[in-house]
């Protein structure tokens, strides 16, 4: 039964409810509605100490910027963060996904959760989906067996790498990596190598735009940099656009009075019988 | 021995002599944006710098404005190359024309040529929005805008390109005046025009990923023709 005290749960997974009048829309002409797409750069390395990871900050809708300042380093565990690529629904809502049952199997297991368990979750789920879901993931984390990155792709397939890019701007990104990435970076050096991939993938890339959004993940503790660096500084405006008050047109005013009514309840003495 | 396969012929494509469509594509999308505003004795125009396809850029630094005579500029923003082709055509005509007539053709007179031009490739055509600007023959500045099959229209303030649409309406409220019901009686100056310029590209490099780097400006008086150049986000 349904009502608005009681709503309907509905079934878990997705609904294919509409797909066939879809199709037939489709076919008759009608125009599919875009879903937005973030042409990113994103970026992960392993250091000395953990992992670094690092994202821009740009969400495209074709050719326009929908979001100026978006965070693409989702929070999957407290000793893991992952990067999303692709379509921004599909980022988000896997690795929030992922990170519930990532949480639940810490409290099955009673253990910190080892980065390769999200890792085989994640492409499972992927390529369950068989590429339909467009999420191009950077996973990165530190547990018992030390730091590890993987990189993951919307057909599931996984890669475990010692540096790696993804994204519209990763080939801008990788040939910083591949000029300057080493074994045993230093901290500073490992958030500089990062800072200047993602600037490459920013300037180069036009997909890519805005801010630099940083996450160090060490052992036992994680460092995130929202806004580690503002790559590109707004332009300062030469004029004002400020309106005098009045400059709309008020088409037409009605004033309504609004009657209170105040009703006095009775206390009621509770039932103690 | 026959089973129910028989008479089932399956479809492989090199056996097919059906007719095949080959597709190429004659056109790119280098992008750019042009912004010109028309006063009284002067005319501003401004284009971005930025020349790039797909997700990648060609160059930060092309000049998109094409000085045709001493009152006249045009500015160009698509497809590249049809760029380049259209704007020499056009000034080898302006020189035809200076050689044949002993006199520099007016902006008036230029506008109806490259009208005339865009039409003349109705079936295969310069994919180039065209913002022509200059002065016309009382010394008024004045804006035309063209689609790429040579549709003209004359107007006093005009945004085409890449972010066109995304500044026109911005362009009707600030120079138009419209849908405003206090209206400021100041005159339109070169310099409230070079600053709207300057302001509108600043917003469309926020938004359009075509649109950035920087800015080249063209401001037209009697005297002559004055450069400008003004830096845009890089991103």
């Amino acid at each position: 039964m349904t009502s608005i005290l009681c709503p309907e749960i509905p079934k878990p997974g997705f609904s294919f409810d509409n797909c066939q009048r879809n199709a037939t829309l489709e076919s008759k002409g009608f125009a599919v509605p875009k879903a937005t797409k973030t042409g990113t750069t994103i970026v992960g390395i392993i250091y000395k100490d953990g992992v670094i990871l690092g994202a821009d900050t740009r969400a495209t809708e074709d050719t326009t910027v929908a979001d100026k300042n978006c965070e693409k380093i989702h929070f999957l565990a407290p000793n893991m963060y992952c990067c999303g690529a692709g379509t921004a629904a599909d980022t988000e809502m896997t690795t929030q996904m992922i990170s519930s049952k990532l949480e639940l199997h810490r409290l099955f297991t009673n253990r910190v959760v080892r980065v390769c368990t999200a890792n085989q979750m994640l492409k499972q789920y992927l390529f369950g989906y068989q590429g339909y879901i467009g999420a191009a993931l950077i996973l990165g984390g530190v547990d018992s067996t030390g730091p590890h990155l993987y990189s993951i792709y919307p057909h599931g397939s996984t890669d475990k790498l010692p540096y790696t890019t993804m994204g519209s701007g990763s080939l801008a990104a990788m040939a910083i990596f591949e000029s300057r990435w080493k074994p045993d970076l230093t901290e500073e050096e490992g958030i500089q190598l990062i800072r200047d991939a993602i600037a490459a993938g920013i300037f180069n890339d036009l997909g890519s735009g805005s801010n630099v959004d940083v996450c160090v993940i060490r052992k036992g503790s994680v460092d995130y940099k929202r806004t580690y660096d503002e790559a590109n500084k707004k332009g300062v405006r030469q004029a004002s656009y400020r309106y005098p008050r009045g400059t709309t047109k008020v088409l037409d005013t009605k004033v309504f009075t609004v009657e209170e009514t105040v009703h006095q309840l009775e206390t009621e003495s509770m039932d103690t019988a | 021995m026959s089973l129910s396969m028989e008479g089932i012929r399956p479809h492989y494509p090199d056996y097919s002599n059906a007719p095949m469509q080959r597709h190429f594509s004659p056109y790119a999308d280098n992008g750019g944006s042009v912004v010109a505003i028309a006063g009284d004795d002067f005319v501003v125009i401004g284009a971005d710098t930025r020349l790039s396809a797909g997700f990648s850029i060609y160059t930060r630094d092309q000049n998109k404005l094409f000085p045709l005579s001493k009152t006249t500029v045009l500015g160009c923003a698509g497809c590249w190359c049809d760029t380049l082709t259209l704007t020499r055509i056009l000034t080898s005509r302006m020189q035809m024309y200076q050689q044949e007539h002993n006199k520099t053709m007016s902006t008036v007179a230029c506008a109806q040529m490259l009208s005339t031009m865009l039409y003349y490739k109705r079936f295969f055509p310069y994919y180039i929005s065209n913002v022509l600007v200059g002065l016309d023959n009382e010394g008024k500045g004045c804006v035309y805008s063209y689609d790429p099959i040579g549709h003209c229209e004359k107007a006093t303030y005009k945004a085409g390109g890449s972010a066109g649409a995304l500044l026109q309406p911005l362009l009707d409220n600030q120079i138009g005046l419209k849908n405003m019901e206090i209206i400021g009686d100041s005159k339109l100056t070169i310099e409230k025009a070079t600053n709207i310029i300057k302001d509108v590209f600043i917003s469309a490099a926020e938004r359009d990923i075509y649109t950035g780097d920087s800015v080249i400006i063209n401001i037209i008086t009697k005297e002559g023709i004055k450069d400008d150049k003004f830096e845009l986000r890089k991103d």
